[in-house]
């Protein structure tokens, strides 16, 4: 069965390009702009898989981990952090709060997708 | 005449005599009925002065360089004028701290210090020599002219006798024997020596008697009264140069009378006199007014005798300074002559013996007894140190005596017997600025007046005794003329060029101006200690309190028997015994042994000490008996009431730790500001590479994709490649930015200042924009007037701000409805543009947010297009150009941004008109 993923982020460019590749995979799109969205989708529509940027309003990136992570109901969600702050120590902070992996921007579209499914178990 | 036996006699009978009248008054004292507390008898003592120098020398003098022998008694006769200011003072501190000579003096009011009685010791004995010899030459050569009476016969001179045959040697060697008995038969210098002021007393009314005899013979005898000499004279032609203004001139005359002044008190014999024998205060008054009397009389036949002798001696085989003698021998008077010999005879061993009394005691006291005492750090107990100490007062007479006769030998001859006494003159001179310095200024210290008189010592060794010696020819007289290894500044009459001045006046010059600046320059080179400011207090404040100070500046345990013990042992037990009884009486305690050893006691058996041994030393022995611990400045302070001081001290103190806390806050403070900074800086860094990231990965992403499939259809393709376009184009403007804003905020930027209108800046960045509007469907409205607007300002730089407004209010205009309105207001000094637009509006917790970096409107979802960099940038522009800008706005009712700049002000019109922003 297809597998869902849920991208999130503010910056409409970057969902452009990660939406046609998850595409290309064959895997289902969704979107959410905001964290707050974010949220609310994960709960609704339950996806394998988040790509999740941090630098959000509303609600960042991380908070948002937290939260799934906290619902035992969602630990069956991977979530991928995908963003521009790169430094070691939110890398640490990303993984620690329950992130699956952690991959920084500017981002290489073949790696992102081997991540992905392997994630997937595919 | 009967020659040398009836010399002989006569001498010793009028020795006995003297020595009688001694005894008697001491006996007189000793039963409290003192003969000597009478004014006259105290002035008559001071006419000690006058010594066989007045006697014989004056008339030498005055036959050679007529009245010039008046400024030695002129002196004296101006400055008892200040005694009762200055003498008066020195009785009072004397009497006060028991000081027994002029040493004593100055040691104590600089501290007790040894060193600077030792110094003033051996300034006083050198510069008396010459004085002493003065008086061994002048009884010897009138021995020897009454012996060869009715002849007149003048003395050999010295160098051509051998010692053993010269008269004066023996002199020098029976007055020393005569002093010796006269002044210590017993140690007692605390007690004054009432016989010996009895007897001075009685010989000075004997030289007056004497002189006077001389003088009456010559003036009413020889000739028939004062008129007729001067008549004679003047016929003969002697009377021209006598009243010729003596040689030097006036300067001359001053320096005598200012070094007669001084002498009168500062001679050791005069402080023995003056200050020490002195037994009332009252007393100053007579003394005031009867010794220029005095003087007066013993002056009034000196100018008749000595022209009377160059009228009876014309070939000049006769010396001027025996005029006193030869006169009556040449006229036959043989008792005439015998009672002027007394007469010499007196004024001299008068002299004497009170200079050499004065003189041995200071030897005593500041030259060995000091160092005595390093030596033999405890006396054992049953020594008795009054003998010891009599023993060297002994050997002392002795001593001066005989280097008073070498130095008449040496140098004796060169001389006229004035300017030997000159010499002595300008020695004692020295203690003048440490002395008076020492009454009038509490600044003085203990080094400053070792170097005052040292320096004027020296000098005056330099410039009076060595050329007294060369002009007697034991010193090359090369060393006069031209001088030493042939330095001729360095004449020792002629120092450094200064030429023209007699010896003396020249001597006093230079050693006084060194003196003087020595003791004032070192003195000031720190400020005096504890010992020093308490003397000080005492000597300066002595004529203030009626009750003159000592005690109280004392901290220590001392136990009254071992006191009493002490003093026993130098005034002798018993005397120690009585005087501490008195001492007990006074103080209304029973007996001496229930006397409380506190400051009082202590500091009286010091003074009692010090009557013997001199005050330094008593204060050492006392000290070691006692365990004195040391006083601090702060505590002399107290005492002396100076509290103010230190809570002046302690409010600086109290200033400078306030100070010291202030700078504290402030460096807190600052600390707090930088690391706000360090965080602010990491945050843009954090943000700036956010944002540089952001579109590179769209870049990527898109690149990567197009790369790996080249299978994507066209339309699609276009729409990523345009993507990718934009993203590029979105990063270079943001590095612009970022690069714009750190150049404007390090000021690493080129500002081309110039006048500009604002009205033209405006309506060209409209323009500029003018197709952004349109293709919202919005409209734009210029409110300017037709004046330009001038402001001084980069014109480029402008016009990006205006272009980053206009830009920002079109981002959020309605569709199709948008307005924006741009105005230039003109202010009384400024001018203000007003950018308004009709869009959503600003919350107004975020109107100074907008400002801030990397922040844009919080509350959109959509995320806005920008930089979030071009405010800020904005806003540092014009804050440059010495503006402001902020915004004004209500949500839902658009936002009006706004800056105002200077005007430009022009002076003139036309060319060269000057410009200032």
């Amino acid at each position: 069965m297809t597998k869902q993923i849920l991208i999130v982020d503010d910056e409409p460019n970057i969902v452009i390009s990660l939406e046609f590749l998850m595409r290309r995979e064959g895997f289902r799109v969704e979107v959410a702009r905001d964290g707050e969205e974010a949220l609310t989708r994960i709960r609704q529509d339950r996806p394998d898989l988040v790509l999740l940027d941090v630098m959000m309003p509303k609600v960042n990136g991380f908070e948002v981990c937290q939260a799934v992570r906290a619902d035992p109901s969602l630990a069956a969600v991977r979530i991928v952090m995908l963003t521009a702050k790169g430094r070691e120590a939110e890398i640490a902070k990303g993984l620690a709060l329950g992130a699956d992996a952690y991959v920084p921007k500017p981002f290489s579209t073949r790696d992102l997708v081997v991540q992905v499914k392997s994630l997937l178990g595919l | 005449m009967h020659g040398g036996p009836l010399i002989a006699v006569v001498s010793f009978a009028y020795l006995g005599l003297l020595f009688a009248v001694a005894f008697w008054a001491d006996r007189r004292a000793d039963s409290g009925r003192s003969v000597i507390a009478h004014p006259t008898v105290y002035t008559l003592s001071l006419a000690v002065y006058c010594t066989a120098w007045t006697y014989y020398g004056s008339v030498g003098r005055a036959a050679a360089s007529g009245v010039g022998f008046l400024p030695i008694y002129l002196g004296p006769t101006l400055g008892a004028a200040i005694w009762g200011f200055l003498l008066l003072k020195m009785i009072r501190v004397s009497k006060a701290q028991r000081i027994t000579s002029i040493a004593d003096f100055i040691a104590s009011r600089y501290g007790k210090s040894h060193w600077l009685g030792g110094l003033v010791t051996v300034i006083a004995v050198v510069g008396i020599l010459p004085y002493i010899a003065l008086q061994l030459k002048a009884i010897s050569n009138s021995v020897t002219i009454l012996l060869h009476y009715p002849d007149i016969v003048m003395p050999h001179h010295t160098d051509t006798v051998p010692v053993w045959s010269d008269t004066a040697f023996y002199v020098a060697l029976l007055l020393a024997a005569f002093t010796v008995l006269f002044g210590t038969r017993h140690l007692d210098a605390s007690e004054r020596h009432e016989g010996m002021v009895a007897a001075i007393a009685l010989e000075s009314l004997v030289k007056l008697a004497a002189f006077t005899a001389v003088g009456l013979f010559v003036t009413f005898g020889l000739h028939s009264g004062f008129g007729e000499i001067f008549r004679l004279a003047q016929q003969a032609g002697h009377l021209k140069p006598v009243l010729a203004p003596a040689q030097g001139g006036y300067m001359s005359w001053f320096s005598l009378s200012l070094l007669s002044g001084l002498a009168v008190l500062l001679l050791p014999r005069q402080f023995q006199m003056g200050v020490v024998e002195n037994s009332s205060e009252r007393h100053l008054r007579r003394a005031v007014w009867l010794f220029p009397l005095y003087l007066l009389l013993i002056n009034i036949f000196v100018l008749p005798i000595a022209l009377a002798g160059k009228l009876a001696f014309p070939e000049g085989g006769v010396d001027a300074d025996t005029f006193v003698l030869t006169l009556p021998i040449a006229h036959g008077q043989e008792w005439l002559a015998i009672f002027s010999y007394l007469g010499g005879l007196s004024a001299a061993t008068g002299m004497v013996i009170v200079e050499t009394i004065a003189l041995a005691t200071m030897i005593c006291n500041d030259l060995v007894m000091p160092g005595l005492l390093r030596r033999w750090r405890r006396f054992s107990l049953e020594m008795d140190l009054s003998g010891i100490l009599l023993s060297i007062r002994r050997g002392a007479i002795f001593l001066i005596l005989l280097l008073g006769y070498s130095y008449f030998r040496l140098a004796g001859e060169a001389y006229a017997l004035v300017s030997i006494g000159l010499i002595s003159f300008a020695a004692v001179a020295q203690f003048a600025p440490a002395i008076i310095g020492g009454l009038y200024w509490r600044g003085g210290t203990r080094e400053g007046a070792l170097a005052g008189l040292a320096a004027g010592f020296a000098v005056w060794i330099y410039t009076l005794l060595l050329p007294s010696f060369a002009k007697s020819g034991w010193l090359p007289g090369e060393l006069l003329d031209p001088g030493p290894f042939g330095i001729s500044l360095l004449k020792p009459q002629a120092l450094f060029g200064l030429s023209g001045f007699d010896e003396i006046s020249h001597c006093l010059m230079w050693s006084l101006s060194a003196n003087l600046m020595a003791y004032l320059f070192v003195s000031l080179l720190r400020s005096p200690n504890a010992a020093e400011t308490a003397q000080s207090k005492v000597f300066v404040d002595a004529l203030k309190h009626e009750r003159p100070m000592g005690a109280g500046l004392w901290r220590g345990s001392a136990e009254v028997g071992e006191l009493i013990d002490l003093t026993g042992r130098f005034l002798g037990a018993e005397r120690a015994r009585r005087a501490f009884d008195a001492y007990a009486r006074r103080r209304g305690i029973a007996a001496r042994s229930e006397l409380p050893a506190d400051a009082h006691t202590v500091n009286f058996a010091e003074t009692l000490l010090a009557g013997a041994i001199g005050s330094a030393s008593a204060r050492v022995m006392v000290a070691s008996v006692a365990e004195e611990e040391p006083l601090g400045l702060d505590e002399v302070m107290n005492i002396l009431d100076e509290a103010s001081q230190i809570r002046a001290y302690s409010r600086e103190v109290e200033q400078k730790s306030r100070a010291l806390e202030r700078a504290t806050t402030e460096l807190q403070s600052a600390n707090l500001k930088l690391k706000e900074l360090d965080r602010l800086k990491d945050d843009f860094m954090s943000s700036v590479t956010h944002e540089l990231r952001t579109p590179l990965a769209s870049i990527r992403a898109f690149s990567e994709i197009l790369h790996d499939d080249p299978q994507i259809e066209s339309e699609e393709r276009q729409r990523f490649l345009s993507i990718i376009v934009s993203e590029t184009e979105r990063l270079s403007r943001l590095v612009n930015q970022v690069l714009d804003l750190a150049k404007i905020e390090s000021g690493n930027i080129e500002w081309h200042m110039a006048e500009v209108d604002l009205a033209s800046v405006l309506r060209e960045s409209v323009e500029t924009t003018g197709q952004v509007f349109r293709d919202k469907g919005a409209r734009v409205e210029i409110e300017v007037s037709d004046r330009p607007a001038r402001v001084w300002a980069d014109r480029d730089r402008l016009v990006q701000v205006l272009l980053n407004l206009l830009s920002n209010a079109a981002k959020f205009l309605p569709a199709e409805a948008g307005r924006v309105n741009v105005a230039v207001l003109s202010l009384e000094d400024a001018y203000e543009v007003r950018v308004e637009d009709n869009g959503p509006g600003i919350a107004q917790q975020d109107l100074g947010v907008i400002f801030d970096r990397f922040r844009q409107g919080a509350g959109g979802s959509a995320k806005p297009v920008g930089t979030g960099l071009g405010l800020p940038i904005s806003r540092q522009i014009i804050e440059h150009l010495g503006g402001r800008m902020w915004a004004e706005s209500m949500p839902g009712k658009g936002a009006t941004f706004v800056f105002r700049l200077p005007r430009s002000v022009t002076i003139a019109d036309g060319a060269g008109a000057e410009q200032r922003p």
